[in-house]
C-alpha cells in the first residue's frame, strides 16, 4: 500500500525572528492528505510558528515549506485562537469575505456562505452581528469562514482554548463531523493532551527552546469518535502515553 | 451525525435588555433628560431672582427673561447672522472631514508620505488660529473664504490624526487573514482598514464639529467690523460697542445652542453608523 500523497511538507525548516529569537529549528514534517494531525507542546515550542509557515503567512529562515499543487488562494483555511471576526459585519458577511476577496459575485457568495453557516449549526443567525453571539457561536462562524472556500487544508491555532469545557466538547465533536463530511486535511495546534488524543489520528509532540519536533505518535482509534471513545480504556491509555511523551519533551 | 448548535451555547448569546418604556423612552433616558433640565431651570430662576432683587441694570447683567425677549425681538437680524456662521462652520467641517479622510488614507498607504507631511499637520494644529487669522484675512480677498480657511485649520487636525490612528489599528489576525486570501491593497483598505477607522473618524468628527464653530467665531472676531461678515461673532462685537448687553447675551446663547446642536447631530450620526457593532454605541446589556 502506498502512503497517501502529502498536502504540505516542511523540510529542515528553521525560523529565527527579526529580534533574534530562534522559534523553531530543523523541523521535518509531512502532513498526508486527509489526515488529522495535532501539534502538541508547551508554550514557546513554536507550534504556532510552524502553523503560520504552513499557511505561508511567514517565510522560513531556512529550509523548505511546500504546499502540494502550489497552494492556490482558498486552498488553505485558517482558524485563529480568537474568532477574529469583523465586528462591523454580520455573520453571513463575515463568512462571505474569503469569497468576495476572490471576486465571487455577491449572490453566489451569499448562497455558499449561508450553506457554510448551516453546516456549523448556525442556520438562522445570518444577520446576527458578532456582538450578539456567544463565544462558541463566534468560533463556529470563524470555522464556517475557514471552510467556505472548500480548502484542502484547514489550519487551526488553539481555536477552542478560550471556551468552556462543555462548549469545547461540542465543538470538538462538530469539528470531527465536518472533517469526515468534507474530507479536508486538518492540522490542529493545542496544548491539551486530551483534546489532541480525542481529535487526531497523529500527534506531533514539540519541545521548546529551541522549538523542535521530538515525538510523532499515532492514535489508531476508529472514527467516528464520541462519548464512548472519550470514556474508553483505549482513550485513557493514549492520554497516558501522550502525557508521558509531553513530560519527556518538557523535561529534556 | 450532524452539526447543530447546543442549547448551552445559544443561551450564552448576549440578549438585549428590554426595559419598560414611558412615552417611548426608558426611565433611564427620562432621567437623563429631566435631571439636567431641572438644574437648568433652577439656575435660570435664581439668575432672574438675583437680577430683580438687586435691581441690576440690564447693561451690566440682563436677566434671562430680558435676554429671551431680546432674542425674539432681534430674531430677524440674529437669524441671518446665525445662518452665515452655520454656513461657514459646516463648509469648514465638510472640507476638514473630506480632506482629513483623504489625507489619512494617503498616509496609511505610504509611511514616507506620512512621515514627511504629518509634522506640518501638527504645526498647523499648534499654531493659534487667532495669530494667523489676520494674515489669512489680509491674503484672501473673499472674507467668507478667509473665515472658512480659519475654521478649517482648527477642525482639520482631530479628523486627520484620529483617522490615521484608526487606519493603523486593524486587528493583526484579521490582517493575516486578508494576507492568507491574497487581498489586494484596495481590498484591505475597503474591507478592513476603513471599517476599523470608522469609529475613530466619527470621534474626530464629533470633536471637529465644535472646533469648526469655535474657529469660525474666532475668525469673525478677528475680522471684526472691517469686513462684510455679519456672523454671530460680529453681532456680539456690535452689541458690545453699543452697550446692548441683552443682545450680546442673545447672540451668545445662539452660539452655545448651535454648538450643542452640532454636538448632538454628530453624536447621532456616530450612533447610527456604529449601533450594530461598536462598544461605544451598544445599548445597556443585561
Amino acid at each position: 500500500m502506498t502512503p497517501p500523497p502529502a498536502v504540505v511538507s516542511l523540510e529542515g525548516v528553521t525560523k529565527r525572528y527579526a529580534n533574534g529569537t530562534l522559534a523553531v529549528r530543523g523541523v521535518d514534517l509531512t502532513v498526508a492528505r486527509g489526515d488529522f494531525v495535532s501539534l502538541l507542546g508547551p508554550s514557546g515550542c513554536g507550534k504556532s510558528t510552524v502553523l503560520r509557515m504552513m499557511a505561508g503567512l511567514i517565510p522560513p529562515s531556512s529550509g523548505r515549506v511546500e504546499m502540494a499543487g502550489g497552494g492556490e488562494t482558498g486552498d488553505i483555511g485558517f482558524v485563529f485562537q480568537e474568532p477574529t471576526l469583523a465586528p462591523w459585519s454580520t455573520a453571513l458577511k463575515n463568512v462571505m469575505l474569503p469569497l468576495r476577496l476572490a471576486g465571487m459575485a455577491r449572490a453566489e457568495a451569499e448562497r455558499r456562505a449561508a450553506a457554510a453557516l448551516a453546516s456549523v449549526g448556525l442556520a438562522g443567525f445570518e444577520k446576527s452581528y458578532p456582538r450578539g453571539l456567544s463565544g462558541g457561536m463566534r468560533m463556529r462562524v470563524s470555522i464556517a469562514r475557514a471552510l467556505v472556500t472548500k480548502p484542502r487544508l484547514l489550519l487551526m491555532d488553539e481555536p477552542f482554548a478560550a471556551l468552556d469545557e462543555i462548549t469545547r466538547h461540542r465543538l470538538n465533536n462538530d469539528l470531527l463531523t465536518l472533517w469526515q463530511a468534507e474530507r479536508f486535511t486538518a492540522v490542529f495546534v493545542t496544548h491539551s493532551v486530551f483534546e489532541s488524543v480525542y481529535l487526531s489520528r497523529r500527534i506531533v509532540v514539540m519541545a521548546a527552546r529551541p522549538g523542535r519536533v521530538v515525538e510523532d505518535l499515532a492514535v489508531d482509534a476508529p472514527y467516528p469518535r464520541g462519548e464512548v471513545f472519550r470514556t474508553s480504556a483505549d482513550y485513557a491509555a493514549h492520554c497516558r502515553d501522550i502525557s508521558a511523551a509531553l513530560s519527556r519533551a518538557m523535561g529534556e | 451525525m450532524s452539526v447543530s448548535l447546543s442549547a448551552n451555547e445559544a443561551a450564552e448569546a448576549p440578549v438585549e435588555h428590554q426595559a419598560k418604556r414611558y412615552a417611548g423612552l426608558t426611565a433611564e433616558t427620562w432621567f437623563r433628560i429631566l435631571a439636567p433640565t431641572v438644574i437648568g431651570v433652577l439656575a435660570l430662576l435664581g439668575w432672574e431672582a438675583v437680577v430683580r432683587i438687586n435691581e441690576i441694570p440690564p447693561y451690566l447683567l440682563p436677566g434671562p427673561v430680558s435676554v429671551f425677549q431680546t432674542l425674539i425681538r432681534e430674531w430677524p437680524s440674529l437669524s441671518v447672522s446665525l445662518l452665515i456662521t452655520l454656513q461657514i462652520t459646516f463648509a469648514a467641517l465638510f472640507v476638514a472631514a473630506a480632506l482629513g479622510l483623504l489625507l489619512s488614507v494617503l498616509f496609511a498607504q505610504s509611511r514616507i508620505i506620512e512621515m514627511s507631511l504629518f509634522p506640518y499637520a501638527v504645526i498647523l494644529q499648534v499654531t493659534p488660529v487667532v495669530a494667523i487669522a489676520p494674515l489669512i484675512i489680509i491674503w484672501v480677498d473673499d472674507i467668507r473664504i478667509a473665515l472658512l480657511i480659519c475654521a478649517w485649520i482648527v477642525a482639520f487636525f482631530p479628523i486627520l490624526s484620529n483617522t490615521t490612528l484608526g487606519l493603523n489599528s486593524a486587528d493583526h489576525n484579521l490582517t493575516d487573514l486578508f494576507r492568507l486570501y491574497r487581498a489586494s491593497r484596495w481590498q484591505v483598505l475597503r474591507y478592513l482598514r476603513l471599517p476599523t477607522a470608522m469609529p475613530y473618524f466619527l470621534a474626530g468628527l464629533r470633536i471637529s464639529g465644535g472646533l469648526a464653530l469655535i474657529g469660525a467665531i474666532v475668525a469673525e472676531f478677528v475680522a471684526g467690523t472691517g469686513g462684510r461678515a455679519s456672523g454671530l461673532a460680529y453681532r456680539i462685537l456690535e452689541a458690545g460697542y453699543q452697550l446692548q448687553i441683552p443682545k450680546m447675551f442673545a447672540a451668545l446663547v445662539l452660539v452655545s445652542l448651535t454648538g450643542i446642536a452640532i454636538f448632538l447631530a454628530m453624536s447621532l450620526i456616530s450612533h447610527l453608523c456604529l449601533r450594530h457593532w461598536h462598544e461605544s454605541a451598544m445599548k445597556e446589556r443585561r
